[in-house]
């Protein structure tokens, strides 16, 4: 090949770009302008609310009276409950090794280059939920049984969220497949339990989980509420993967899975090996997209009296000891804070995971 | 013909898409190591009888017999037959999210439980054959058209098939890269593979082909060796195609 001439240059520079971005016709213009102001009003007052305005030492209400901005002091005093719920103090730690293990087994996933994340994945799919449940409920090896009745806090929505994430996507993948299946039965009955559960709010389906499941059940039969409300909330969230899973499924073009049937892989080896992989991939985000959804919805289980994150923090508000309009606004600040945290972490993670996955394929 | 039992035997088979007749029953009977190259104009069926042979589609009518087993409803008789059967396709369809060295060991790993290092041997062999070993670790759209379908057939060759089923296989290639594969389909023909192809290639059908095979209409309207195909076609139907195909 023999040398062209480099390519023209382009000018650059914060000016240019912020002539080429910014002000590149009227219209844009008029837009920034708008947005510009729009921020000039809004932030100020929040900020001052948020952090200068606000009380930031203390530790009862005193401290908070007749301030005009957050009170800090509160989310310091609560913390242990808006963490642990009714937890009882002294078995805490437990709750404390639970989130460890979860927070080094994640980082490990999330962290590029870790060897052996496969194994890592699969030890926290298996033996993690085993050992988290033995820890948390006790019972076992001398360790002092907590009902479930008083996990709560951020305890009971990550309990809640991990489990309602990770049993939905493998119970929505097969009811997809089932929807899709040559067999009639299956099929029908696949439409049928989707579309029952899409077709009810979810409050009701806790509810029904709750108070109504107990009076169907034999006198004596009884099991766990909190195991109830799980169920109710997997299957609940399984029937809208479902619905996500078959978009991807619809997407992938029919050769693909004729070139598997004339390679010999049966039906199910075509499905784990190639079906799968690929149609996951395209519905990535809408999967995300629920798995987010699905952890604030897991909020909705204070309905049935369970004091998970909303929960902890709306009972807090309404405690003589400290409330007040702003401690009320605070508390919501904060526990708006720690699910957007979660939430944008999943987000952030999921784009990123795209982008990984894309890699190889691209020219 | 009657020597060796056939490695492919279709009996009166035909298909129907609702009340459209698809085939009407084709006979067509494949010896061991022949190669058929079938022609004809588009929506005459060829395809479709192709992908008969390893129940792609499956026939409404009549009887097929691949080495010895009956293509039936058995699931069983399916798997064995499309395990000993290889397929290429126009569109290719390799596998996007595997290598090519993954497109080709897949099948041999978990249909014939090849354990992966002779998988990739095996896959290595047939890269190589194929002219393709340095492109073993990229991905399908990491390689040009030519270079995916000869993968594709390195794919289906890994499975050691007994016959090769090839179903337009340059027609979605830039014309540069059609000389390429059909290079390679030449050699495996002359190591004596059981080979049925779609293709308008006549040059291909010249060079290979035992016997030409042309579909009208659903129907096998003319059966010929080449020479005779080519140079004294009997239908006028096979005359118009030549002319239309080899006149420009």
């Amino acid at each position: 090949m023999t040398a062209f001439r480099a390519p023209p240059k382009h000018h650059e520079g914060p000016v240019e770009w912020v002539r080429v971005h910014l002000f590149d016709g009227v219209f844009n213009s008029i837009l920034t302008l708008l947005v510009v102001a729009l921020l000039a009003w809004a932030i100020p007052p929040l900020a001052n609310w948020v952090f200068i305005d606000a009380v930031w030492h203390g530790s009862t209400r005193e401290a908070c009276e007749g301030a005009t901005g957050a009170c800090w002091p509160y989310i310091g005093a609560r913390i242990g409950q808006i963490v642990y719920g009714f937890y009882d103090f002294n078995e805490r730690w437990r709750a404390d090794v639970v989130f460890a293990f979860g927070a080094v087994g994640l980082a490990w996933l999330v962290i590029p280059g870790l060897p052996r994340k496969g194994w890592v994945g699969g030890i926290l799919l298996t033996v993690y939920p085993l050992v988290a449940f033995v820890l948390l409920s006790g019972g076992w090896f001398g360790l002092p049984i907590v009902s479930t009745e008083r996990w709560g806090g951020l305890l009971l929505t990550l309990v809640v969220a991990a489990v309602g994430i990770v049993a939905s996507l493998p119970v929505g993948v097969i009811l997809a497949l089932g929807r899709k299946s040559e067999l009639p039965v299956v099929r029908a009955l696949c439409v049928a339990f989707i579309e029952i559960w899409r077709g009810v709010p979810m409050i009701t389906v806790l509810f029904a989980a709750s108070s109504l499941l107990p009076l169907f059940l034999p006198d004596g039969l009884e099991f766990d509420k909190l195991l109830r409300a799980l169920i109710a909330i997997a299957l609940f969230n399984a029937a809208y993967m479902a619905e996500v899973v078959r978009a991807g499924l619809q997407a992938l073009p029919k050769g693909q899975t004729e070139g598997a049937a004339a390679l010999g892989l049966g039906y199910w080896r075509a499905t784990v090996f190639i079906v799968l992989p690929q149609a996951l991939r395209t519905v990535l985000p809408g999967i995300v997209n629920n798995m987010i959804s699905m952890f604030k919805d897991t909020s909705l289980v204070t309905i049935i009296g369970f004091f998970d994150l909303m929960g902890t923090i709306q009972a807090g508000a309404t405690d003589l000891e400290w409330a007040s309009p702003n401690v009320a606004v605070t508390g919501y600040i904060f526990a708006a804070l720690i699910y957007w945290a979660f939430c944008f972490s999943m987000s952030r993670y999921s784009a990123r995971l795209e982008e990984q996955l894309a890699e190889g394929e691209r020219r | 013909m009657t020597d060796a039992k056939p490695m492919i035997l279709l009996d009166n088979v035909s298909k129907w898409y609702g009340q459209f007749a698809v085939l009407k029953d084709i006979n067509l009977s494949v010896r061991p190591g022949e190669k058929i190259v079938v022609c004809g104009p588009s929506g005459s069926g060829k395809s479709t009888m192709v992908r008969c042979i390893n129940r792609l589609e499956q026939h409404d009518d009549g009887k097929i017999i691949v080495n010895g087993t009956e293509l039936t409803r058995d699931v069983r008789n399916i798997d064995t037959v499309r395990s000993e059967v290889g397929m290429v396709f126009q569109q290719f369809n390799l596998f996007p999210h595997l290598t090519i060295l993954g497109n080709c060991t897949l099948a041999p790993m978990w249909v014939r439980k090849m354990p992966k290092k002779k998988a990739e041997e095996i896959a290595m062999e047939y890269l190589t054959q194929m002219r393709i070993a340095d492109q073993a670790h990229k991905h399908p759209a990491q390689l040009s058209g030519g270079q995916q379908q000869r993968a594709a057939i390195a794919r289906a060759l890994c499975m050691h098939p007994k016959v090769m089923l090839f179903d337009e296989p340059t027609s979605a290639l830039d014309p540069e890269m059609i000389g390429e594969v059909l290079e390679v389909m030449v050699d495996l023909a002359k190591e004596g593979m059981t080979m049925i192809c779609v293709t308008h290639e006549m040059g291909f059908a010249r060079e290979v082909a035992d016997r030409v095979v042309f579909m009208d209409a659903g129907e096998i309207i003319e059966e010929a060796d080449p020479e005779t195909f080519f140079t004294q076609p009997k239908h006028d139907r096979c005359k118009l195609f030549l002319s239309q195909i080899l006149g420009h």
